[in-house]
């Protein structure tokens, strides 16, 4: 009962986020402001990530192919899949939902307990707008970062296949332009723009609605991890059912 | 003139706020005091239109909050300010971020007409020479001071405060209570205040609001409350030594 409870308020709380919105001279700022923070401030992290994702990727594959039949080209060829169609938008996401995540619910949840969100509402201002609205804005961006994350982790496969002498240079090329479906990207962007969505809104919820003080933003931050977490590996689930089953 | 007709409040079994009525004078500075848990706090924010009661209305100059539209309370609660507890500025703006704030989501001005009406305010509460600093980098007085211009900053018809004098020390709990009677007077404000201070009681208390378990226990100014006889009253004011020996001069002083 807890569940749907948390479920309906979570759903309304979304409704509220596009009702009354912020004056476009200062929501533009904002915008920006979560951009830089929530976009820009993820991005060393997630090319760091992906850049070593792909090269393990590249190393266990090379490593498993141990039938002289099997061509080394599929060292590129699964690397391109594993990167472009899991490891890019889905660990990333993982990985986002506890950074940006903590981030966003920490924010507001201090907010709540410091009684600015308070201090909005009596002046009149939809504070779920204010606060939440540009963060949906700003990780509409999140599809671009993901897509440094494939070509970062194809890159880092290239380098672990070529230079850890596991493949040549020309066959993990010729492995990452074999078979390719250009719908797999769709699909990805997709999923991630969903997933984008869902790491603006969860975090944001468990922050806004909590109660109590220091204490408990620590938990409300722990809270939303997990919950963003199970939500984006069930998104995953049944989006790839969807769009690829 | 905030008038208020037999207000209640409820949160599941718990019945905060039992029906009373009272009303709160222009230009003058209201106290709302009582023990904790006897309702200041839900009343206060019932009368900011955070909380909706259940039964009876509030008026706020003949207007009755529950009978208008969605934007007519909004408009409404922009000619409200509120000074909280814990200042509640906000910590990525700057002190003169933090006042200019309401008008610049709420007014059509130009920046540098902000930045004027902000300079006036910040020269009233005494705070132009921090504008740039920081919530963080001010002392706890100075937030309140910083929270008072923010509230005024849109020339308020009302003014609530929640407690606005505590973890300051004597000294500065009097400052503000001068800042907000002085404010209150000269922009002709209704303000009402929720208070534990006693000090604030005696000093601004122009009518004083005495809640107990939800219901109005007493009401009247901080000449009357020292010649009350009403026991709980005389059980929560002096309840301190000091306080008892003021009463009792006082009381003495005019026999």
């Amino acid at each position: 009962m807890n569940y749907l409870s948390a479920i309906g308020s979570y759903c309304i709380m979304v409704w509220e986020v596009f009702k009354k919105p912020t004056k476009w001279r200062i929501m533009k700022s904002l915008i920006l402001k979560e951009i830089d923070e929530l976009i820009f401030g993820s991005l060393g992290i997630i090319i760091f990530i992906s850049f070593f994702i792909g090269g393990v990727v590249a190393i266990q594959t090379a490593l498993n192919i141990t039938n002289p039949i099997i061509p080394r080209t599929l060292i590129g060829f699964a690397t391109r899949q594993s990167v472009i169609l899991e490891f890019a938008p889905t660990f990333t996401s993982i990985i986002m939902a506890g950074k940006v995540g903590s981030y966003i619910t920490s924010s507001i949840g201090t907010m709540r307990v410091t009684e600015q969100i308070d201090a909005l509402e009596v002046m009149g201002v939809n504070s779920l707008n204010y606060l939440v609205f540009p963060k949906i804005v700003a990780l509409l961006l999140y599809p671009f970062a993901i897509a440094i994350a494939m070509y970062v982790g194809i890159l880092g496969g290239w380098i672990a296949g070529v230079f850890g002498g596991f493949s040549t240079s020309a066959d993990f090329t010729q492995g990452l332009q074999m078979d390719f479906i250009p719908f797999h990207i769709t699909y990805s962007f997709i999923k991630t723009l969903l997933f984008s969505f869902i790491i603006a809104t969860i975090p944001s919820f468990h922050g806004y609605y909590m109660k109590g003080g220091a204490l408990e933003v620590g938990k409300a931050s722990t809270t939303s991890f997990v919950w963003t977490s199970v939500v984006i590996i069930i998104t995953n689930y049944i989006l790839t059912q969807l769009l690829l089953g | 003139m905030i008038e208020v007709n037999n207000i209640e409040k409820s949160f599941g079994d718990a019945h905060i706020l039992k029906g009373f009525s009272t009303c709160f004078d222009k230009g003058k500075t209201n106290l709302i005091i009582g023990q904790s848990g006897s309702g200041k706090t839900v009343f206060l924010k019932c009368l900011l239109g955070l909380f909706s009661p259940e039964k009876g209305n509030i008026s706020y100059d003949g207007k009755t909050y529950a009978n208008l539209s969605g934007d007519e309370q909004r408009d409404l609660r922009q000619e409200m300010g509120m000074v909280f507890q814990g200042s509640a500025l906000f910590d990525s703006m700057t002190v003169s971020g933090n006042v200019m704030f309401p008008l610049e989501m709420f007014t059509k001005q130009n920046k540098s007409e902000m930045q004027d009406r902000v300079d006036t305010v910040l020269k009233r509460v005494n705070l132009i020479d921090a504008h740039h600093k920081y919530p963080s980098e001010i002392s706890g007085g100075m937030q309140k001071r910083v929270a008072i211009a923010r509230a005024i900053v849109m020339n308020p018809k009302y003014l609530f405060c929640d407690e606005p004098n505590s973890g300051l020390d004597p000294k500065t709990a009097i400052i503000i209570d001068n800042l907000i009677q002085e404010i209150t007077k000269e922009y002709d404000i209704t303000t009402v205040i929720n208070t534990h201070d006693m000090n604030s009681v005696m000093e601004i208390g122009e009518k004083i609001l005495f809640l107990k378990n939800g219901l109005k226990e007493w009401e009247g100014t901080n000449k009357e409350i020292f010649k009350t006889d009403n026991a709980a009253v005389t059980d929560f004011v002096y309840s301190s030594e000091l306080f008892k020996k003021v009463r009792q001069m006082y009381i003495e002083e005019r026999n």
